[in-house]
């Protein structure tokens, strides 16, 4: 509360009145699924408490259309009063344009530079000593999601490792089971084959392939390998694959008609709405455990510039009540991501993201977000090669690989 | 107007076009009024805002549109990019065939519906309804038709017939057909209108001279009926052509361009490129290229057009 009395104190001194009223707050976002959902009204519900000020809910099935309906708002001059991006590069162009609410000196009385970790979740934000958006929350873009009544009626054990779980698969086949469970979203198919490579490469070759485009990384025997384990799980994977949400994936895996689902860990909302357990429903486990990793996407908030000094008033309060440690505690906890400040009671956190927070411990556990490097144009391309690649049986891996280097080699 | 109209070769136009003279001007400054807001709209909404895009396709834009020309690289970059060309290439197997469906079915329902059957008004609104709803709806209740677990496959093997293979959208290969079926499901009731039109349209009197010259009803309808309706046809044909191009929610709703990129269409390219991707350069190139076919089918209406006039005032 003494937080929210300094906020009030400093929105009431930008305006440079004492009377402070009331205004509505539009907020874009593409949180719909039931875990997503619980998680964002903790956003809603809280702010809603806090005055007179008002939530705007607006919800956009899909990233990339949220995304898009937000950049047709800017461009016609009608930006809502916040809107969700995933840190990177998808929102330099509206720092660039001076679009965006300045946020530093609401983050420099609160610290923010001091309490968010790790660094690379307050870079995205914070570029050449300003803030521009409020992150709000880590996710883990890779985990295996499993189910254990499935491995147990195929009789074996949960994996360790991606190459150990395509071992397995075939046992779950046997077992009348649906062994891979994947969206195919072109999305979804990127994030996967992203953790892939992580996996398969490690963590400091995966960077210089994403940071440095790094031809021979690109055109090394192991990430072959990579593309060659893609192949695989598609072999286990079921017909009905082609444009399946994220969340009826999940499903699959959540009522034990599928073994695994790679997906970042906002399916453990999924899970957590279906009262499904974790260790006796379902598990959580890393894409390797002998080398476990995180990864540092997420999602967080830009403020369009607004003309109504109360609306800026409000917006302001929002950005603070996000990153509030009240706040991120309930969200996080009902978004299955991690919080971005270490001084969060997590006591009702589960062991799923327990064992996120003990990876994240690690420094050298900690992988940066490939939007951070890669513009939407070029994640754009991959995605739509990855795409192409896993509906596609016949395209030669070779030829996969080539191409992926050169969409690296011609990035902006 | 009044050029027109004293131009015109008719006598009885030119022997009353003096007294008329005074009302037809009151008529067109009334006429100029009336059609200058949309004289405004045409050239402000298309024909500017083509020429931009156009502009736009030789910068290198990204999600603000910027003046910085570059040449032609992203028209380089859009043909050597694999999605652009199964986009392009989807787009004529989905217009060849959803097109050529649509005029023969169209026509054969329409010659039905012209047999003087009893509840006509109730088939021609069973047969419009279709057109009536939208692509959003006719995509998703077609993609759980043809879904394997939910849909036409799963029912039949539940029946017992457990070899039934029928599921186009999930394969790569096939998936291009399903479409094709959900666009003539959509679009064949109004081909069927226009022709029908056309059909009422021929004079009563062919008609009898065919049945008096003793020419089967089938022979009539192929042959002199037919090239008749030349109108209708093509006011058909060209509304397909256009409906074609610019489809994008059928595919959203049905496979979002699934599997894999196997069912991308140009109007996504352009959609996704200029917002979420943020490379309005690449995209205006895009848009640049859907809009030739365009184009050539209307020089082609013109041409025919201005063909049947010049015959028409050759033959008066």
């Amino acid at each position: 509360m003494k937080k929210f009395a300094v906020v009030a104190a400093m929105a009431t001194a930008f305006l440079g009145t004492t009377a402070v009223h009331a205004a509505d707050v539009e907020v874009i976002h593409w949180w719909t699924s039931g875990g997503e959902q619980a998680a964002v009204s903790v956003f809603a519900d809280e702010f809603d408490k806090l005055g007179a000020d008002k939530w705007v809910d607006t919800a956009i099935a899909l990233g990339e259309n949220a995304r898009a309906a937000t950049m047709q708002r800017v461009l016609g001059g009608n930006p809502p009063g916040a809107a969700q991006f995933n840190p990177g590069r998808q929102y330099e162009e509206l720092i660039a344009a001076g679009l965006l609410l300045d946020l530093t000196p609401l983050a420099e009385a609160e610290g923010w530079d001091k309490i968010v970790r790790p660094d690379v979740i307050a870079a995205p934000c914070h570029i050449d000593g300003k803030w521009w958006c409020v992150p709000v929350n880590i996710h883990s873009e890779a985990w295996m999601w499993a189910s254990v009544p499935a491995f147990k009626k195929a009789g074996v054990d949960l994996p360790t490792s991606v190459n150990d779980f395509v071992a397995k698969a075939p046992k779950l086949k046997e077992a009348g089971l649906i062994p891979y469970a994947q969206g195919g979203e072109s999305w979804q198919l990127n994030a996967a084959f992203g953790g892939i490579t992580i996996a398969g490469l490690g963590i400091e070759k995966r960077d210089e392939l994403l940071r440095d485009h790094n031809q021979e990384v690109a055109n090394s025997p192991e990430f072959t390998q990579v593309f060659q384990t893609f192949r695989d799980l598609k072999s286990f994977s079921d017909p009905g694959s082609p444009g399946r949400n994220w969340n009826d994936t999940t499903n699959l895996v959540l009522t034990d008609q599928a073994g695994v689902q790679i997906m970042g860990d906002w399916a453990r909302g999924e899970f957590g709405v279906a009262g499904k357990k974790p260790g006796v429903d379902y598990a959580c486990l890393p894409l390797d455990s002998k080398k476990p990793f995180v990864t540092t996407g997420g999602d967080i908030f830009v403020f369009f510039k607004q003309a109504d000094p109360e609306v800026e008033a409000a917006q302001l309060k929002l950005a603070s009540m996000m990153i509030s440690p009240r706040v991120q505690a309930l969200f996080n906890i009902a978004k299955g991501s991690m919080p971005v400040r270490d001084d969060v009671d997590m006591s009702l956190a589960d062991e799923c993201m327990k064992l996120g927070l003990e990876i994240l411990k690690d420094p050298a556990n900690v992988v940066t977000s490939a939007n951070n490097w890669i513009s939407n144009d070029t994640n754009g391309q991959l995605q739509d090669l990855i795409a192409e690649f896993w509906a596609n049986d016949d395209m030669p891996i070779a030829d996969a690989q080539k191409r992926y280097a050169e969409i690296l080699a011609t990035a902006d | 107007m009044t050029e027109v109209a004293s131009a015109n070769p008719t006598a009885s136009i030119q022997a009353d076009g003096r007294a008329k003279r005074g009302r037809l001007r009151l008529s067109t400054v009334m006429s100029v009024v009336g059609t200058t807001p949309m004289i405004v709209t045409a050239i402000g909404v298309f024909v500017i805002c083509i020429i931009y895009s156009f502009l736009l396709s030789f910068t290198n834009s990204k999600l603000f549109p910027a003046f910085d020309f570059i040449g032609t690289d992203q028209y380089a970059r859009l043909w050597a990019t694999p999605r652009w060309l199964v986009s392009a290439n989807n787009l004529w197997i989905f217009g060849l065939l959803s097109i050529g469906a649509n005029m023969v079915v169209g026509y054969l329902l329409a010659v039905f519906m012209d047999q003087r059957i009893r509840q006509e008004d109730l088939f021609r609104s069973i047969f419009l309804y279709p057109f009536a709803m939208s692509l959003v709806i006719t995509g998703l209740v077609w993609r759980w038709i043809l879904d394997p677990n939910y849909g036409l496959q799963a029912t039949v093997q539940g029946w017992g017939f457990t070899d039934f293979q029928f599921a186009p959208l999930v394969d790569s290969n096939t998936a291009i057909y399903g479409l094709v079926v959900a666009g003539i499901w959509n679009g064949v009731g109004v081909t069927m209108a226009i022709m029908l039109a056309g059909l009422r349209g021929v004079d009563g009197e062919i008609w009898k001279a065919a049945k008096i010259d003793g020419i089967p009803t089938w022979k009539t309808y192929l042959q002199i009926v037919l090239p008749m309706m030349r109108g209708a046809i093509l006011t058909a044909f060209i509304l397909q052509c256009v409906g074609v191009v610019r489809v994008f929610d059928l595919v959203v709703a049905m496979t979002q361009g699934g599997p894999g990129i196997a069912t991308q269409m140009p109007a996504i390219f352009v959609i996704q490129h200029i917002t979420d991707r943020a490379n309005v350069g690449l995209g205006m190139a895009a848009a640049t290229m859907m809009l030739l076919p365009v184009v050539v089918l209307l020089s082609l209406q013109q041409f025919i057009q201005w063909r049947a006039n010049k015959k028409r005032m050759n033959a008066l």
